[in-house]
């Protein structure tokens, strides 16, 4: 070989890592963890858990949390609720000398119009009535709550009618007896045909069909706390002064040898506001201007962009601590490849002392190792996203629960197990390659 | 006369064994030159492994110089020690040292493959080189699947493979019975014959007399250097 020759191939061993080494490099590692089949595998395993059940868990997580986001949603995150509560310290109307045992509480028409006259930003106002009575279809019957609103209901609410219409202004100021079926109803009391144009019978009056609204998620049972009872139960809805005509403010309810009466006005009312900046303003000065005419606590307000808010808050503290279980396993599983790495090391000393001989540099001998560490954890991390993809599709169908997989979660699992490859076969890759070649050739 | 292709000047290598200085070699000048066919021998001890990992360039002096093809090589650092292993010298163990996992024309190849060599020209130099040590059938053949006789003939195709300045053959008919071993020197003959550079550690008195120079060692120092 003459001289310019071999300073063209020692400028080739200086240069830097080719692409045709690094094509070599990994088509060499493939070969060689292919040899140790089992090996490799049970080392690949602990990213696999790790990758498979990040995406599996935040995927979970992730249609949790929308299913209560979306739920909240559909309150309107520009309304504030108010619901009358009945006051703790007065479950029994008193029987000390007050007049009527009549017990009086909630929100009232007067707490309606104050709040629209004084506070600026409100745009409509959705007042409701409560009442619970059984809806009849001739010998069918069914626990309902009648809900006395009035006719922009659906719009505001986010809920829409399946079938038919809602009750008109028409209906609302002629006292009509007209109604809409929540949508549980309507295959509970008219199980064969449409109910459409038919009539229900609550107490002593008949209500004609006009229309039947959309399903709608339970709202938030356990936001909207002390109300998951009521809201659970299927509503007839009716018009307002409909509501007031046939009953009246007075409620009465008979239990077992006792009788109680309640005076009610408003069970529910829902503000819109303007702007959903101002949604958490307004809803102080509501507060306070509730506060300011009720002695005692007997309403709630609820906000749902609030409870909008806590649900993002929530969810991210969710995804904190996801994370770091995650960081965790794939910790473990970091160290599970570079303990075997560096058996690895030892057992292949011979074959690094003669590879050394042969003209390898160190820096061969890191790349070999480190491709090998990077392959295994790249295919675990591949095999994760795999199985974490595929388990909620599985989750989903057999729970019925929503899964939802982001499309950052597999990129970002995979990509960690990638860096943990490296992070983890770096220590093993230099050992190998720190190796004495005499030393390593004389190995048994 | 041409220039020396090895060319060792006041050599020393001196290790640190905890409190002890092992002297290896004390001051050891010899020169090689193209063609030349020699046996370094002596008793266990002498420094001859010592010069063996030196004239590999597997380790460097610690003082005195070592010219290869006429360039100094004792103060090389490891990457440079690694290419000119690579490109100019070829290694033959005396247990042979290839690697099971690899074919017999894979592990022949392995010495191309540090050097950047295109794969087709590599996998066609290997083929040639294992016909030369009568392998060609074996090409695909793993090394357990083959004779002591067999491996350490491919394991001569490796070191013939990147066409070395100087082959090192550290007892190489040491783990042989002695018709494979006398094949194998039949073998080294041949290459000598076709103008290869030998140099052979051993000591086995009836290898070490087929060569025409014999160096031999005692306690770190020539202690004669006789040709035939």
């Amino acid at each position: 070989m003459s001289e310019d020759n071999f300073m063209v191939a020692l400028g080739d061993a200086f240069r830097g890592l080719s692409f045709v080494r690094l094509k070599r490099a990994v088509r060499l590692g493939v070969r060689s963890l292919w040899l140790h089949r089992l090996r490799s595998l049970l080392t690949m395993l602990g990213i696999v858990f790790g990758v498979c059940s990040v995406i599996a868990m935040l995927a979970i997580g992730e249609g949790a949390s929308y299913e209560a986001q979306e739920s909240i949603k559909t309150l309107g995150s520009q309304n504030i609720i108010l619901r009358s509560v009945k006051p703790p310290e007065e479950q029994k109307p008193s029987d000390k000398g007050n007049q009527s045992f009549v017990l009086q509480y909630g929100i009232t028409y007067a707490d309606v119009k104050r709040i629209r006259a004084t506070i600026p930003g409100v745009t409509v106002v959705l007042p409701g009535r409560n009442i619970r009575e059984y809806v009849w279809n001739i010998s069918r019957r069914m626990d309902c709550e009648l809900f006395g609103t009035v006719p922009w209901y659906p719009e505001m609410r986010n809920h829409r009618v399946a079938a038919g219409r809602f009750f008109t202004d028409n209906d609302m100021d002629e006292q009509r007896s007209v109604c809409v079926l929540g949508a549980e109803i309507a295959p509970a009391l008219f199980p064969i045909d449409s109910p459409l144009g038919r009539h229900v019978r609550v107490g002593g009056n008949y209500y004609q069909v006009i229309g039947i609204m959309e399903p709608r998620t339970v709202v938030a049972a356990k936001d909207a706390g002390a109300e998951a009872n009521k809201s659970s139960l299927p509503r007839l809805y009716i018009p307002l002064e409909t509501a007031k005509l046939r009953y009246g403010e007075v409620l009465m309810r008979r239990r077992q040898g006792s009788f109680e009466a309640e005076r009610v006005q408003l069970h529910e009312v829902t503000i819109k506001v303007e702007t959903l900046e101002n949604v958490l303003s307004v809803a102080e000065a509501i507060k306070e201007v509730l506060e300011r005419n009720h002695k005692k606590k007997d309403y709630m307000i609820d906000i749902p962009l609030e409870m909008l808010r806590q649900a993002e808050r929530t969810k991210q503290i969710f995804n904190i601590v996801l994370g770091s279980i995650a960081a965790i396993s794939l910790l473990v599983g970091g160290i599970g490849i570079m303990n075997i790495m560096l058996a690895s090391v030892t057992e292949r000393t011979r074959e690094i002392g003669i590879r050394r001989a042969l003209g390898a540099r160190r820096r061969d001998i890191i790349v070999q190792f480190l491709v090998e560490t990077v392959i295994l954890s790249g295919a675990g991390g591949a095999l994760g996203v795999l199985l974490g993809v595929i388990i909620p599709f599985v989750v989903s169908y057999a729970a019925g629960m929503k899964t939802i997989i982001t499309f950052w979660s597999p990129v970002l699992a995979f990509g960690i197990s990638a860096l943990v490859g490296i992070v983890f076969g770096i220590y093993p890759a230099i050992r190998a390659a720190q190796m004495d070649p005499v030393e390593a050739l004389r190995h048994e | 006369m041409p220039a020396p292709i090895v060319h060792f000047e006041n050599v020393r290598k001196t290790y640190q064994m905890g409190p002890v200085t092992v002297q290896a070699l004390r001051g050891v000048t010899f020169e090689i030159h193209a063609g030349d066919y020699i046996s370094i021998m002596g008793p266990s001890g002498c420094g001859k492994s010592t010069l063996l990992n030196l004239l590999g360039c597997l380790d460097r002096p610690t003082s005195g110089h070592y010219r290869l093809g006429g360039e100094d090589v004792s103060q090389m650092n490891d990457d440079a020690l690694s290419a000119v292993r690579g490109a100019r010298l070829g290694f033959v163990f005396q247990s042979y040292n290839l690697i099971q996992q690899l074919t017999v024309v894979e592990n022949i190849e392995i010495p191309l493959y540090y050097q950047d060599r295109p794969e087709a020209q590599s996998r066609a130099m290997a083929c040639r080189m294992a016909a030369r040590v009568g392998l060609e059938q074996r090409l695909d053949h793993k090394p357990f699947e083959l004779s002591g006789g067999q491996q350490q003939r491919v394991a001569i195709a490796r070191a013939l493979v990147n066409e070395p300045l100087v082959i090192l053959a550290d007892e190489p008919t040491g783990n042989l019975d002695s018709a494979s071993g006398t094949e194998v020197m039949k073998l080294f003959d041949e290459l000598h014959n076709q103008g290869k550079t030998l140099i052979l550690v051993t000591h086995d008195p009836g290898v070490g007399q087929r060569a025409h120079r014999t160096l031999r060692l005692r306690d770190g120092e020539i202690e004669s250097d006789v040709r035939r």
